[in-house]
């Protein structure tokens, strides 16, 4: 399979993993058995990391609380933001870490039961880590699009039953 | 009963219902259809356009354009046909039309009198037999045959010819059989058509909608610019049927008779259309793209499931149509199309409607949603094998 259609594989597992191989491969008009070697080969090289569902948590009752929370360090000598993302994306509690241009350094996201775990959380094990400087907790209270995917959005089908 | 009673135009009497129209009414009763008889993109118009319309609007762009159209949008036009090696002046050989439809209906208003035959082959979109009517015109039909995946051959338009032969209708990528004319074959149209002295219609509405292969213009042959009237449109390739928003090119002196007639009816398309359509071929080729990347893939789908259920079909090119052959059912196109509907409901549009070559085959568009096109091919695998 060439480049541009292994991305092209990687897009349509990303948008859709219930696609089976078959589907797949008639698709990309090649052979079942090319698409599950690729699938193989770039989740044996860690490309592919695992396969989720895109929910609407906000639709789920009792999933807790999300924050985003910039957190700002100072750079350590020759290992530079790594050592530090390390230490934090260990926690369980953390989603998400990635090192960002700008008026923070890393964006950490948390997930908890209630607002307290979150709060206790980045006043006693994030804001303590040695080197970090400053955190800023931003409470995400409604998710609209998400992974590509809009939420709220309901264009029902408009169109004609029949039309020439 | 009104006074109107045995008093309208003769040429509209003469016209026969649409076929589609019936099975729309159909179709529309019931609940829980999936349809594959939709000619249009299911896809939304891209978001930047609409937005560029929603700012003309608040600008206070609400008024009449000239009869031709925006002159931006008309360079627009012109500049970006270049990509199909067509080469017009967005001054006077461009003309912007409510849809393309209005632009079929101008071109052919504007060459054919009573006595002037047209040729269509078929099956064939169903306004043109119409408009060709309603100029006037007699239609002369040419059928095309499935083992050529209907596409018209010089030796059928040869031997369709008369003396009063004046206009050929040609419309590739094709709708309803999504089959393409490649340059070879417009090759040999356009040597019967110079040698004839036929004018063209070419109705190249989704030339952007071909796979594999890049969309050649008859107009773009040698000799065949100055006796060709080019018809496209925003409403396929950039999912804008409803904005109306259509276009035609021809030499000046056949553009300046369309204009004629559309100054007097339409006057022009409406400007916010205008606006968004200036905004898709400015900046939406990369919506455009994706479009047709999708189209691709469920064309493949298409194909793959019409024949595990057992339906022969030939590979269509462009469009976004497949045409298989349901002689096999031993029902006829209507009633395929009626008993699928009424035992699973899924709606396909019955070949028939298109002309008498289409009959033992059906529509199925493919501008539906994968989750939608292998829901509608479950439920077809077992109407026919039932």
């Amino acid at each position: 399979m060439d480049s541009e259609k292994r991305v092209k594989l990687l897009h349509m597992l990303h948008e859709n993993a219930n696609y089976t191989d078959e589907m797949l491969a008639t698709l990309l008009d090649e052979e079942p058995a090319e698409v599950r070697a690729v699938i193989a080969e770039a989740e044996q090289s860690r490309v592919i990391l695992g396969y989720s569902a895109i929910v609407n948590w906000d639709k789920v009752d009792g999933n807790g609380v999300t924050a985003v929370i910039d957190v700002r360090v100072t750079p350590q000598r020759e290992v530079g933001f790594d050592a530090i993302a390390r230490r934090i994306y260990r926690f369980s509690e953390v989603k998400s870490v990635a090192l960002m241009s700008g008026a923070y350094d890393l964006q950490v996201v948390v997930e908890g039961s209630h607002l307290r775990d979150v709060a206790t959380f980045v006043s006693e094990r994030l804001a303590t880590i040695e080197h970090v400087t400053g955190t800023a907790t931003h409470f995400l209270l409604k998710t609209y699009k998400a992974d590509g995917v809009i939420f709220d959005d309901r264009e029902d089908e408009k169109r004609l039953v029949v039309a020439p | 009963m009104s006074a109107f009673e045995g008093k309208l135009s003769p040429l509209v009497e003469q016209l026969a219902p649409s076929g589609i129209r019936r099975f729309f009414d159909l179709a529309s009763q019931m609940d829980d259809v999936i349809s594959l008889g939709v000619g249009e993109p299911d896809f939304v118009t891209p978001w930047h356009v609409r937005e560029a319309c929603f700012y003309a609007l608040e600008r206070g762009y609400t008024t009449y354009t000239a009869n031709a159209g925006l002159p931006a949008l008309r360079d627009a036009i012109a500049q970006y046909l270049e990509t199909f090696d067509l080469s017009y002046d967005p001054k006077d050989e461009v003309l912007v039309t409510v849809g393309g439809s209005e632009a079929i209906d101008l071109a052919l208003r504007a060459v054919v009198q009573p006595g002037d035959e047209v040729l269509i082959p078929e099956p064939a979109y169903v306004s043109y037999e119409p408009c060709a009517i309603l100029a006037g015109a007699t239609v002369k039909k040419i059928a095309t045959r499935a083992m050529d995946q209907f596409r018209l051959t010089e030796a059928a338009l040869r031997d369709a010819l008369t003396p009063r032969s004046k206009v050929l209708i040609l419309c590739a990528p094709n709708n309803p059989t999504g089959a393409i004319l490649d340059r070879a074959a417009l090759a040999q149209i356009a040597s019967v058509a110079i040698a004839h002295d036929l004018l063209v219609i070419s109705d190249e509405i989704y030339a952007e909608l071909t796979y594999g292969v890049r969309h050649v213009s008859v107009a773009s042959l040698p000799g065949m610019k100055e006796r060709t009237i080019v018809i496209s449109g925003m409403s396929k390739a950039y999912a804008m049927t409803g904005w109306r928003i259509g276009y035609a090119t021809a030499p000046r002196d056949v553009l300046a008779a369309m204009v004629k007639i559309h100054q007097y009816t339409m006057l022009c398309a409406p400007i916010m259309g205008q606006m968004a359509a200036l905004e898709a071929l400015k900046n939406g080729e990369r919506e455009r793209q994706a479009m047709v990347e999708q189209y691709d893939q469920r064309r493949r789908f298409v194909v793959k499931r019409l024949r595990e259920i057992g339906l022969a079909c030939h590979e269509p090119q462009g469009a976004f149509y497949a045409f298989p052959d349901i002689r096999a059912s031993g029902l006829s196109s209507e009633a395929f199309a009626e008993r699928l509907l009424k035992a699973e409901r899924v709606a396909v549009v019955p070949g028939a409607v298109f002309g008498p070559s289409g009959e033992g085959f059906v529509r199925c568009s493919y501008a539906t949603s994968l989750a939608q096109l292998e829901r509608a091919f479950e439920r077809m695998d077992r109407f026919l094998n039932s």
